[in-house]
């Protein structure tokens, strides 16, 4: 398969093809009528588009064309954030990705302290490490557990489904919410883990480790997922990096980047992180980093655990109202479970951001698809468009 | 007593009894009588000590209930029943049924979950009449451009079709609704049936996905057929006929999956295929096409195609089970039935009962042969279907264009191959005439 990259990205979308006056939605355009090319609408009501629009012209078998339509879950994130004070932002920044909502947090988090000022003790950094890691491997086994039923795997729905319970109850000891945790403010963490947490986390950690080997048995080295993903949706080292995708995508087409290793925040740069790069680029490498990523972060974790300070205040008492110094800017991003996840702050002096600008790994990684899509049979569409590490809601915000 | 009857009168009471006597005769006379007259017009009348049994002679049953033996002696020799209820219909769907409950369960305990639980208090085992109720009480929607006669047939036609290949099917000596000569090309020209069904169901539903379902259940289904004809050829060779109950009894020392291994192996795999299961579930790929060529389908229509598609499963695992694992054959693990109680009655202190009909019962139709060929081809048969259903839990979807790889390359190969060891037993003699056996 060919990726041709036009130069301008947006006339990547096939209704953009032929200029016309009169612009209408994604689909509603009037399109020359070809006898042979069939165009079907995945979704949103479809059991293999999520919520968003994948509109495929397909000839016999062949995907000629295929233009991603999201914004079905839109739900003005960005300009919420400018009506709330720089607390009450947190339980609602973490609504697009809840299976993610500490990783989905820690950007702003981070942003809100460097425009406050404010020095978060070791503790709570090592707290955060460690929320961060475990609800990175939460998110991924929803993911990984979506890509199963995907591919028509089910017990590869239910597995990972089922073992995601053992990190949920993790987190939940820890802050009390199964999955909307708001545990990261500016400053610290709501609370102090529990008594005897450590001992608690080591042991199922251990388990979800060992337990999520077993997967390769049945789904990462079985002949026939490998025979349906390999070569399929080939990214290159090259347009990986043009067309700007992120996290997993980027690191199976063979680029080393990692955002904790690269720019470490909090406690990443005393932790030993190792990053899991193939060089294929196809949607098996893609399914198959997640994965690797997750037995990375049981590792991580383990570190922390051990590294952490047994005790001492994992929250800097804030002023009521904290405000900005000043018209000021911040720039901040971590790695979140599907790739760079930035957060652009604009603070005037007032205890609302004057502007809050999300910039998410879930759009980014969607602009690949027309191009990995394009000439690709529709039985792969669902391998490829999943493999993308995409996530509807948070590429709508 | 006022508290349970609080307005009791015996005038009323034996006015109530009196109606519910008028209304047991009305039914009797007005169903009951009918009833026994139709069934005993169908029937061969029964010969009772030496007298012709007339339908006024059953009202007889009523004083002696032994008197019924004939009768059903006389009924389960018929063709309907034969259609209806043993080697037939209601056989196939009651083994399918529980092919679904079993297939629920299997599934739950290998993705570590507990499956049906609520329905029927032990283990679900009334999930599946709960979903047919809620089948049957839903509404069917019928696309507004669909070509409606033909829409509204396909899923009968599907059901009729499985239970034609049901019919074809030798479950016990003697015990198949239609022995007929050229019983395996019945069977190949009812498999040639599914496809056109499919197809018809998928055009006349005048929509986009089933359309491309019923596309690729036809690619899968038409060049499947090919290797499954092909890897039959062997057993016709090494036995010589195409009866199914012939094969069946040839098999009497040993199975054919001893001497064709690999015939086995590829009627196993185009099974699958054609049954469209998991790894070959193609034309119902759900992240692809949503449901396939299901999608239209609506209420009892889709639970009919459920029903047919599960009644073919059953078909198909018991033509494996015919053809390479032997049949009905097996040791005699089903005890005989006391010759005395026939001869001599039952002693029960002073009286003895003796029972009439038993004999003939016993001795011609619900034989010991019988009990026990259906009872190994029972156990057979789910065997055969726990390995069906096993790949559901094992491996994902494969794609289209290795669907056909496989079936036009590898598997009619590995036929050749298989019909080229048939053919090297048979002229080296270790089989058929004047070999083993």
């Amino acid at each position: 398969m060919t990726t041709e990259l036009p130069t301008d990205i947006t006339s990547a979308a096939i209704h953009m093809d032929k200029p016309s006056s009169s612009w209408l939605p994604p689909g509603l355009a009037l399109q020359k009528v070809d006898e042979r090319i069939m165009t079907l609408n995945v979704g949103p009501q479809h059991p293999g588009s999520g919520h968003m629009r994948l509109i495929v012209q397909i000839d016999g078998d062949y995907i000629v064309a295929c233009d991603p339509d999201p914004g079905y879950v839109h739900r003005g994130e960005e300009k919420m954030a400018e009506y709330r004070n720089y607390i009450t932002n947190v339980p609602h920044l973490e609504r697009p990705v809840i299976h993610d909502s500490c990783n989905v947090l820690y950007p702003y988090v981070l942003g809100v302290e460097e425009l406050l000022g404010i020095e978060v003790p070791e503790r709570a950094q090592y707290v955060r490490v460690i929320a961060a890691e475990l609800n990175r491997c939460i998110y991924i086994m929803y993911w990984l557990a979506i890509y199963g039923i995907f591919l028509g795997h089910s017990t590869m729905f239910m597995w990972p489904a089922g073992d995601r319970e053992l990190l949920i109850d993790l987190m939940e000891k820890m802050t009390g919410a199964r999955v909307t945790h708001a545990h990261f403010i500016p400053g610290g963490v709501r609370n102090d883990l529990p008594p005897n947490f450590e001992g608690v986390c080591l042991r199922q950690v251990n388990y979800f480790e060992k337990r999520i080997k077993e997967y390769a048995a049945v789904f990462y080295d079985n002949p026939i997922l490998i025979s349906r993903t390999q070569d399929t949706g080939v990214l290159s080292r090259q347009d990986a990096i043009r067309l700007g995708t992120t996290g997993s995508v980027l690191r199976a087409s063979g680029v080393d980047f990692d955002l904790r290793k690269k720019e470490p925040y909090d406690v990443y740069d005393e932790l030993d992180i190792h990053t899991n790069v193939m060089t294929a680029g196809d949607a098996y490498a893609r399914s198959k980093i997640p994965w690797l990523d997750m037995m990375e972060s049981c590792k991580i974790i383990r570190q922390a655990l051990q590294k952490m300070p047994k005790s001492g205040s994992v929250r800097v008492k804030l002023k009521p109202n904290p405000k900005g110094k000043g018209l000021d800017t911040v720039y901040k991003r971590v790695e979140s479970g599907r790739g760079s996840l930035g957060y652009y702050i604009v603070s005037n002096g007032k205890p609302e951001p004057y502007r809050l600008k999300m910039s998410v790994p879930s759009f980014r990684n969607l602009i690949a698809l027309p191009y990995l899509l394009k000439g690709e049979k529709l039985g792969n569409m669902p391998s490829v468009y999943w493999s993308l590490n995409y996530w509807p809601v948070e590429a709508d915000r | 007593m006022s508290v349970i009857a609080p307005n009791f009168k015996l005038s009323g009471f034996i006015q109530s009894l009196l109606d519910n006597i008028f209304w047991i005769l009305l039914l009797v006379v007005l169903v009951g009588v009918p009833a026994i007259f139709m069934i005993l017009f169908v029937i061969p009348l029964p010969v009772i000590d030496g007298e012709l049994l007339t339908p006024f002679l059953a009202f007889s049953a009523l004083v002696n209930p032994t008197r019924l033996l004939p009768i059903i002696h006389a009924f389960l020799t018929t063709d309907i029943f034969r259609v209806m209820a043993f080697p037939g219909f209601g056989f196939a769907a009651l083994l399918a049924a529980s092919v679904i409950f079993v297939e629920r369960k299997m599934m739950a305990k290998i993705q570590l979950r507990v499956g049906p639980f609520y329905c029927g208090k032990v283990e679900g085992i009334l999930q599946l009449m709960g979903d047919g109720l809620k089948l049957i009480s839903k509404e069917i929607i019928i696309p507004a451009k669909a070509d409606k006669p033909i829409f509204w047939a396909a899923p009968v036609l599907f059901v009729a079709t499985a239970a034609a290949f049901v019919a074809l099917i030798p479950v016990a000596p003697g015990w198949v609704v239609a022995d007929i000569d050229l019983g395996l090309l019945g069977v190949f020209a009812v498999i040639g049936f599914f496809p056109i069904i499919t197809i018809l169901s998928a055009w006349s539903a005048n929509s986009k996905y089933p359309f491309i379902g019923g596309i690729r259940a036809l690619f899968q289904m038409v060049s499947f057929e090919i290797p499954l004809i092909l890897s039959l050829l062997g057993v016709v060779m090494l036995t010589g006929t195409l009866n199914l109950s012939e094969i069946s009894a040839s098999q009497s020392s040993f199975p054919w999956i001893i001497f064709l291994p690999i015939g086995a192996i590829v009627f196993f795999i185009t099974m699958l295929a054609e049954l469209e299961r998991i790894p070959f579930d193609l034309p119902e790929a759900e992240s692809e096409i949503v449901a396939g060529w299901l999608t239209e389908l609506s209420g009892m229509m889709y639970g009919l195609v459920q029903l047919g598609s599960y009644l073919k499963l059953y078909a198909f695992a018991a033509l494996f089970v015919v053809l390479f694992l032997g049949g009905w054959n097996g040791p005699m693990i089903v005890p005989a039935f006391p010759e005395q109680i026939i001869t001599e009655g039952i002693e029960m202190g002073p009286i003895v009962l003796t029972i009439d009909g038993l004999g003939p019962l016993l001795h011609e139709t619900i034989t010991q042969e019988m009990l026990n060929g259906t009872l190994w081809f029972v156990l057979k048969t789910a065997g055969v279907i726990f390995f069906i259903i096993l790949p559901r839990g094992v491996f994902p979807r494969v794609r289209v264009d290795l669907l056909l790889n496989l079936g036009w390359t590898k598997l009619i190969g590995l036929c050749f191959i298989n019909i080229f060891i048939a053919l090297g037993l048979l002229y080296a003699g270790v089989l058929g005439p004047g070999g083993l056996q």
